[in-house]
C-alpha cells in the first residue's frame, strides 16, 4: 500500500466517522426519542407522557409501551382525513410544480452557455429572502382588498373581490411558488448533461419534435423529475406554515394537526405517533422512487 | 467530370448552397452532384465545412441560399424527419434508455408500422450485422464496435435512399477501424444505396470512396475519383492533402520549367498552367540511382536519412540548393542501390509523364 492510498483511507475513515456521528446525534437519536414517546400514553405533568419503562414494581423495569396512539390515528376519521388531504394536496402541488418547472429547466438548459448561470440565479434569487416573509407577501397579494383583486376590479374583469386567500387554491399556489427551485434545479441538472445529438437522431429517424421529446428527452430526464418531485412532495406533505397562513378552515393538513395535538392538546404521544406515521408515509414512496432513479442512472 | 453513371440523374443535387453561422461562413456556395450508388466522401481539415454540408443534406441546418434536391425532389425546406435520408452519428447517438432492438425499431415505430413488421425488420437488420443475440442489451452494455453496428442497423432499417455517415469510424481503435472500413464498403454494395461519408482522414477516404470531394474553407477544392485526386491534383492543397508531394516551384514556357530551387530545367509532359507553376512529383515516382541516368529531369542529391516502413522505405534527400526531396523505395529498389549511408551522393530522376504541373 502506498503512502497516498493509506492517507486516502485514513481520510475516508474520518469523513465516514464524522458523517455517522452527525446522523446518529441529529437524526437517529431524535427519531428514537419521538418513536419512544409515540408508544406511551399521555398524562398531566412534566413531561406530559408516561415513561416507556417504569421502575416502580419489583426488580425489573415494566414496559409501558402501547400501540394505542396508532390505533387512535387509524380509527379517528379526523386523522385519516388529514392524511388523505395532505397526500392529495402535496401530490397535486408537486405535480403542478413539475408542470411549471419543466419548461423553465428546459429553457435554461437550452439557453446559450453564458446565459445559463444568470437565468439560474433569477430562479434562486427570491429564495434568499426569508420564507416566512414571502408567504406573508402572498397574503397581501391574495387578500380580498389585495393587489390581485384590486387589479381585476380595476380592469373590469370582476365586480366583487374573489376569495383567494384562505382557500386550498392559495395553499397550492404557496407550495408551487415556495418549492419551485427544488424542482427546477434537479431537472436542469439532468437536461444540462443530456446529449442533444440524441434529439437530432430521433428527428433523423422520423420523429417530429413532440414525439422526439416524449420518446427521448422525457424518459432521459426522469431521474431529475423523480428527484425534484421528492424534494417538493416530501416537505409539502408535512408543510405547516403555508396551510396555516394561506389555507382556509377546510384545509386539513398533517403539519397543522400535529401542531394542534402538540401545542393545544398537549398530547405529545399522539403528536409523536403522527410524526412517525408521516415519516413512514414519506419513506415508502421515497424508497420506491429511489429504485427508479437508480435504474435510470445505470441505463445512462 | 467523368462519372460511371453519367447521364443518369444524380441522387443528390446541391445547387449553390451557402450557410453561415453568425458572421462565420461554414459552407460558401457549393454545387455538387452525387451519383446514385456512390460511396461519396467529403474530406477536408476541421473547419472546412464538410460536416455542415452533411448536416445540410440531413436537414439539421437550413441553407442561407441555394437548393438541395434529393432524388428529384426539392428538400431545401423539409425538416429532417421528412427526408428519405438517415444519418449515422459520430457519437452513434444511441438512445441510452432503450434496448438495442428498441433503438433499431425507433424509426419504424415513428412510421406507425405494425408490431409484427417492426419485429421482423429489426431482427433482419440486426442479423445483417450479426447482432441478433444482443437485441435485449442496453447500449452501455456493448463494446464500441457493437455500438457502431447498432447505429448502422438503426440508420439502415428504414431503407433510406441515402445513408449519411459522420466520421463513422473515428471512435474505433486502429485495428477495428481497418476492418470496419472494408465492412462499410461491402455493406454499401450489399444494400445498394448511396453512402455519403464525412472524414478528415485522407487515407480512409481514398480506400473507401468511389468519389471524393475535397473541401477547404467551405468551398469545394476538387471532386473526383480517389485516383484522379491522387494522380492529378489540381492544386498544391490537393496535392499535399492526398499523400506526400515533392513540389518544385518554377517558371514554365512550353514543356520546360525553369526551376531555380532545383538548379535545373525540368521537362514536363502537358498539364495546365503557364508562367509561375509548381511541378509535383510523388515520392514513389522519384527514381534513385548511383550513376547519372540517361533521362530528362536528373537531380544530383545527398542522402539525409532513411525511414524504414517495412514494405517500403522513405528516403530523404537534400538538393545542392538545400531543398528537401523525398523518394519512396521498395525493398528491392533499395537493395539494388547497395549499402547507403547519410551524405552519399546519388541521382534523383523522374519521368516527365509522372510529373504534374500545378498552376499557381
Amino acid at each position: 500500500m502506498t503512502l497516498a492510498a493509506g492517507e486516502a483511507r485514513g481520510m475516508r475513515r474520518v469523513m465516514l466517522g464524522a458523517t455517522t456521528a452527525w446522523l446518529a446525534v441529529f437524526t437517529l437519536a431524535p427519531f428514537l426519542i419521538v418513536l419512544a414517546i409515540s408508544l406511551v400514553e399521555a398524562r398531566f405533568g412534566v413531561p406530559p407522557y408516561e415513561p416507556l419503562f417504569a421502575w416502580s414494581k419489583g426488580l425489573w423495569p415494566v414496559f409501558n409501551g402501547t400501540l394505542a396512539n396508532y390505533a387512535t390515528l387509524g380509527s379517528d376519521p379526523l386523522y385519516l382525513e388529514a392524511f388523505a388531504s395532505s397526500l392529495r394536496i402535496a401530490a397535486t402541488s408537486a405535480l403542478i410544480t413539475l408542470i411549471v418547472a419543466y419548461p423553465m429547466a428546459y429553457a435554461i438548459a437550452r439557453a446559450r452557455a453564458e446565459l445559463r448561470f444568470g437565468l439560474l440565479m433569477l430562479i434562486i434569487l427570491p429564495f434568499w429572502t426569508s420564507f416566512l416573509i414571502r408567504v406573508y407577501a402572498w397574503m397581501g397579494l391574495l387578500n380580498s382588498n389585495g393587489l390581485i383583486n384590486a387589479l381585476l376590479i380595476k380592469l373590469g374583469v370582476i365586480n366583487e373581490p374573489l376569495t383567494l386567500l384562505n382557500t386550498e387554491f392559495a395553499v397550492h399556489l404557496g407550495i408551487v411558488y415556495s418549492y419551485l427551485p427544488f424542482m427546477v434545479l434537479p431537472i436542469y441538472a439532468v437536461l444540462e448533461r443530456m446529449d442533444w445529438t440524441l434529439l437530432e437522431a430521433a428527428e433523423d429517424l422520423g420523429a417530429r419534435p413532440f414525439s422526439a421529446f416524449r420518446r427521448v428527452t422525457l424518459p432521459l430526464s426522469l431521474p431529475g423529475i423523480v428527484a425534484g418531485w421528492l424534494l417538493v412532495f416530501i416537505p409539502a406533505l408535512g408543510e405547516f406554515i403555508i396551510p396555516d397562513l394561506l389555507g382556509g378552515p377546510g384545509t386539513l393538513m398533517l403539519g397543522h394537526v400535529l401542531w394542534t395535538e402538540f401545542f393545544s392538546n398537549h398530547d405529545w404521544p399522539l403528536a409523536s405517533a403522527l410524526a412517525v406515521s408521516l415519516l413512514v408515509m414519506v419513506l415508502v414512496p421515497a424508497a420506491f422512487l429511489y429504485r427508479v432513479l437508480r435504474r435510470a442512472e445505470v441505463a445512462s | 467530370m467523368d462519372r460511371p453513371t453519367e447521364g443518369a440523374p444524380p441522387v443528390i443535387r446541391i445547387e449553390g448552397v451557402a450557410k453561415s453561422f453568425g458572421a462565420v461562413p461554414a459552407v460558401a456556395g457549393v454545387s455538387l452532384d452525387i451519383a446514385r450508388g456512390d460511396f461519396f466522401c467529403l474530406v477536408g481539415a476541421s473547419g472546412s465545412g464538410k460536416t455542415t454540408l452533411l448536416r445540410l443534406i440531413a436537414g439539421f441546418e437550413r441553407p442561407d441560399t441555394g437548393r438541395i434536391v434529393i432524388d428529384g425532389e426539392d428538400m431545401t425546406s423539409r425538416p429532417p424527419y421528412a427526408r428519405p435520408v438517415n444519418m449515422m452519428f459520430q457519437s452513434y447517438a444511441l438512445f441510452p434508455h432503450l434496448t438495442v432492438a428498441d433503438n433499431v425499431g425507433f424509426g419504424l415505430e415513428e412510421e406507425r408500422r405494425p408490431r409484427t413488421e417492426i419485429r421482423e425488420r429489426v431482427a433482419a437488420a440486426l442479423d445483417l450485422f450479426d447482432m441478433g443475440g444482443l437485441a435485449a442489451r442496453k447500449p452501455h452494455q456493448l463494446s464500441g464496435g457493437q455500438r457502431q453496428r447498432v447505429a448502422l442497423a438503426r440508420a439502415l432499417v428504414k431503407n433510406p435512399k441515402i445513408l449519411l455517415l459522420d466520421e463513422p469510424l473515428a471512435a474505433l481503435d486502429k485495428k477495428l477501424r481497418e476492418k470496419a472500413q472494408l465492412e462499410l464498403v461491402a455493406l454499401r454494395e450489399r444494400v445498394g444505396i448511396t453512402f455519403v461519408m464525412v472524414t478528415h482522414d485522407q487515407e480512409e477516404a481514398m480506400s473507401m470512396a468511389t468519389h471524393i470531394a475535397l473541401m477547404r474553407d467551405g468551398a469545394l477544392c476538387q471532386v473526383g475519383t480517389p485516383r484522379q485526386l491522387y494522380d492529378a491534383p489540381q492544386s498544391r492543397f490537393a496535392a499535399d492533402f492526398f499523400g506526400v508531394a515533392n513540389l518544385f516551384e518554377g517558371r514554365r514556357s512550353g514543356n520546360a520549367v525553369e526551376c531555380a530551387e532545383a538548379a535545373a530545367t525540368l521537362v514536363v509532359d502537358g498539364g495546365a498552367g503557364e508562367g509561375e507553376v509548381a511541378v509535383m512529383v510523388r515520392p514513389e515516382q522519384m527514381m534513385v540511382s548511383r550513376e547519372r541516368p540517361a533521362r530528362a529531369n536528373v537531380l544530383p542529391a545527398a542522402l539525409t536519412n532513411i525511414v524504414f516502413l517495412g514494405n517500403a522505405s522513405i528516403c530523404h534527400f537534400t538538393l545542392p540548393g538545400g531543398k528537401a526531396v523525398q523518394a519512396r523505395l521498395s525493398p528491392t529498389d533499395l537493395a539494388a542501390l547497395g549499402a547507403l549511408s547519410a551524405g552519399d551522393q546519388v541521382y534523383l530522376s523522374f519521368d516527365p509523364a509522372a510529373a504534374r504541373v500545378l498552376a499557381s
